[in-house]
């Protein structure tokens, strides 16, 4: 098959070869730019938290006034709720990972360094910590019952022994190998020693980024033996059976508004519900951006029916004139294939300039990632055959003009 | 003669109708998705006092730790120690100047009917209200006098006013908040600053304060603050040490009148954190801020950069739309050439035909715009309902709806304009011969 004909066809029409090549390049730009951020962001709202996040949930207690009881109110409160139906563990709580709210602190491995190791998350746990948030201890031991202590309001006081992620524990250490091993939370006190490791606990602020670039900043987390109110405020975490979490929920709500008036029952949500919220912005990018994906590949793909649709019509007489000649109906449909895949191509070859265009502006404003290889070829490959696909309808119709159309003159 | 090309651009468009309707719709969906994902833009952006946004700056010191910068940027903190804001309330070298944080309190109503509950609030001195001007439904601010005098007032949000009193003027009657019984002096109206300028520590699109006390009050009863604290080295136990530490947990706003005023008070900061040097504080060099609204929303960056890449993408996306349109008007108007050599042959000027198909172009735009517009509405309603928090910046104005249709109208003619100037360049003689 000559391909010259076409392309000096091709040239004849410079004007409609430069709208289709920008659009198309234009296309894979967006597409490949747009596909990719998608994919960050499902990867992102992909990484387990490390918890049960089924069959848990919190609730506040906010007691009235500067007389209010927190520490009995808290051990009643405790005490009533392990002993509900369908209740499975249960923790007081400050924070719980993907919450947006919580305590930070740097650790660091001597009393006399400048700047900390690492910073941490600190979750406030009692004995049912590692239960109650359903984590996995890999190493060490769960806190004893008397190891949990009352932080008083405002105290800066630690405890001496506290249990941190594997993650937190190979930046701190190098290895996994941390129980036992000592840190300080505050250079001028007593250092704090390593009681256990769990697997995997993740911050409340999943968007965090480290000025390192650090990846597993997010699971950088220490859970501490300390009850802690802020104000009157006291937080719990309920894990339930499975399958019994919405029913828990209402339970655990009426118990502890009848158990005491004097007091603000609120903020009861589930960790799906956090989860939820946490990733809202993300999930949000990912059907916005989906959207426009959709509705710009189909614009192209109509565009290009339309356009082919209007040169085969232009084209009739000619198309017929090749028919007498001699051309089989074959003949004339890979001529419009053919057509488009070049027209394509030279769009293409564009596209992807500008595709990496487009990523370096994504890298210098908003701290993008390097376009990964494969995004483009695969860009390509689906635009070829979305033009194909889209003159196929006219080019079958080309392909269907009678011979004898050359000689009528009308 | 408009009328009438009206009328011959109505007949060629409804001669093709699929087309018509591809052209219509590539605008329109352009239009739409531009338009909604730079109405976010934009008011996320927009000033949201523009009588006195050059006038309101937000002080920042460098207190922080020697060896690190507070941001990664070095910037410095974007709240102060009580310390230092003590020491620029005392020197009260501007105009106005307020102090404040963000306190949670549980609101207990006399009324046994109405369940207790908990309120965000502010704790922020008498100047708030001249300076941010919340509008008054009753009564009006506290006084500077209450400010020295620890005083048990309040000022009541409509929506605390309308759960606590029915909506009635509550000017003089007792609010219990956490046990301790405060005085209501004013009631605001609805205020719904578009962004929480004033306080963009835990987001830019919260709802304002549901009440307001003396700064003073919450301080002498030991109220911590329900946003963000930030501490770099450590603190000893106890509230006293806290009030003493490096933490910074407090915002303070400065009003300046005038250029002088505004230079006058940086030459106070730097010779304040001079003074504070010589005592052993501020290690670091010398990092004072005094931005004013505008800067301050750029700074902390108020217009996400996802809303901002929305953005990008989705005027790329207009681009690509409006390609589409020239490309299938071209083709349109060039299967015309019949047509045109006939009309151009029994008399009708080039203006003519320009115009008239000027017109034609013309009528798909203004038929995509208001398409676009409703996709607009749409959009912006899955906007709303996709960021919870976007109640206020995703609703469409009416300069955003004389935008919408102007874009749509301004990227039609521009798509048609090529493909009308081609049109009437036709040589009547070579299209009459082939018929």
């Amino acid at each position: 098959m000559e391909i010259r004909p076409i392309i000096s066809a091709l040239l004849r029409r410079k004007v409609s070869l430069v709208l289709i090549g920008l659009q198309i390049a234009l296309t894979l730009a967006i597409v490949c730019n747009a596909l990719f951020i998608i994919n960050q962001r499902f990867a992102t709202m992909g990484r387990p938290s490390g918890m049960n996040e089924a069959d848990t949930f919190v609730v506040s207690s906010y007691g009235f006034g500067a007389h209010f009881d927190t520490k009995s109110s808290t051990l009643a409160d405790l005490s009533m709720l392990r002993g509900l139906p369908g209740v499975e563990a249960v923790t007081s709580e400050v924070s719980v990972p993907l919450g947006g709210s919580g305590w930070s602190e740097g650790l660091s491995l001597t009393p006399d360094q400048k700047t900390p190791t690492a910073g941490t998350a600190i979750y406030f746990v009692d004995e049912h910590g590692i239960d109650s948030f359903g984590l996995t201890l890999v190493a060490g031991r769960n806190f004893k019952a008397e190891e949990i202590t009352v932080r008083e309001p405002r105290s800066t006081q630690w405890p001496s022994g506290v249990i941190i992620t594997r993650a937190l524990a190979k930046k701190m250490f190098g290895d996994d190998n941390a129980v036992g091993r000592q840190f300080y939370l505050d250079v001028k006190a007593a250092p704090i020693t390593v009681l256990g490791v769990v697997d995997r606990l993740q911050t409340p602020w999943p968007h965090n980024i480290s000025r390192s670039g650090d990846q597993d900043i997010v699971e950088y987390s220490m859970l501490v033996p300390q009850y802690v109110s802020f104000g009157n405020q006291v937080g719990y975490l309920v894990r339930t059976e499975p399958g019994r979490r919405d029913e828990v929920m209402k339970l655990v709500e009426a118990k502890l508004v009848e158990s005491n008036r004097g007091r603000i029952i609120e903020d009861m949500r589930s960790l799906a519900e956090i989860r939820q919220s946490a990733y809202a912005e993300d999930r949000a990018m990912t059907l916005i951006l989906g959207g426009v994906i959709v509705a710009l590949l189909s614009i192209t793909a109509l565009g290009i029916v339309g356009m082919a649709s209007f040169w085969v019509g232009q084209r009739t007489k000619q198309i017929g004139t090749r028919r007498a000649l001699g051309a089989t109906k074959f003949d004339i449909l890979r001529y419009f294939l053919t057509e488009n895949f070049l027209m394509t191509t030279i769009g293409l070859a564009l596209g992807v300039v500008l595709t990496y265009a487009l990523n370096l502006w994504l890298m210098s404003h908003y701290h993008s990632p390097l376009l990964p290889w494969f995004y483009v070829p695969t860009g390509v490959i689906c635009l070829w055959l979305l033009g194909q696909l889209a003159v196929l309808g006219p080019a079958k119709r080309a392909s269907r003009v009678p011979p004898a159309i050359a000689t009528r003159s009308v | 003669m408009f009328a009438y090309y009206l009328r011959l651009g109505w007949s060629s468009l409804k001669r093709n109708p699929i087309l018509t309707t591809l052209m219509v719709l590539g605008i329109a969906l352009g239009v739409g998705t531009s338009m909604t994902t730079l109405t976010v833009m934009y008011l996320m952006g927009s000033d949201p006092i523009p009588w006195k946004s050059d006038k309101l700056h937000i002080v920042q010191v460098d207190n922080w730790d020697p060896a690190q910068p507070y941001n990664s940027d070095g910037t410095p903190p974007d709240q102060l120690t009580y310390r230092d804001a003590m020491a620029f309330m005392q020197a009260h070298k501007a105009d106005r100047q307020t102090v404040m944080y963000k306190i949670q309190m549980p609101v207990q109503p006399e009324n046994d009917s109405i369940k207790p509950f908990n309120s965000l609030g502010r704790a922020t001195y008498a100047d708030f209200f001249a300076m941010f001007d919340p509008p008054f439904k009753y009564g009006g601010a506290w006084d500077r006098g209450q400010d020295d005098q620890h005083a048990r007032v309040v000022v009541l949000s409509d929506k605390t006013n309308e759960k606590l009193f029915g909506g009635a003027d509550s000017v003089g009657k007792r609010v219990r908040l956490n046990d301790l019984d405060y005085t209501v002096v004013g009631v605001l109206n609805t205020w719904q600053p578009r962004i929480k300028y004033y306080d963009l520590t835990n987001g830019s699109l919260n709802s304002p304060e549901g009440f307001y006390l003396p700064f003073t009050t919450a301080i002498e009863l030991k109220a911590g603050s329900a946003g963000n604290n930030s501490c770099w080295n450590n603190v000893t136990s106890g509230w006293d040490a806290y009030l003493e530490s490096e933490c910074v947990w407090l915002q303070m706003w400065v009003q300046t009148d005038s250029a002088a005023t505004f230079a006058d008070y940086r030459a106070y900061l730097d010779s304040y954190v001079a003074e504070q040097k010589k005592l052993g504080r501020f290690a670091r060099p010398l990092n004072n801020r005094l931005l004013n609204v505008r800067e301050w929303m750029a700074d902390q960056k108020v217009v996400s950069s996802d809303v901002e890449v929305q953005s990008g993408l989705s005027l790329a996306f207009l681009v690509v739309c409006l390609l589409n349109t020239i490309g299938l008007l071209l083709s349109k108007f060039m299967r015309k050439s019949g047509e045109i050599g006939l009309r151009r042959a029994l008399g009708a000027s080039r203006r003519q035909i320009f115009a008239q198909h000027l017109v034609e172009a013309g009528v798909i735009g203004v038929s995509g715009g208001l398409i676009g517009l409703l996709l607009t509405f749409a959009g912006l309603a899955i906007v709303r309902l996709l960021y919870s928090d976007f109640a206020r910046v995703a609703t469409l104005d009416w300069v955003m709806v004389l935008m919408t249709v102007a874009l749509a109208i301004v990227a039609s003619l521009l798509a048609g304009l090529y493909p009308t100037w081609r049109a009437c360049r036709i040589v009547p003689a070579l299209q009459l011969k082939t018929q």
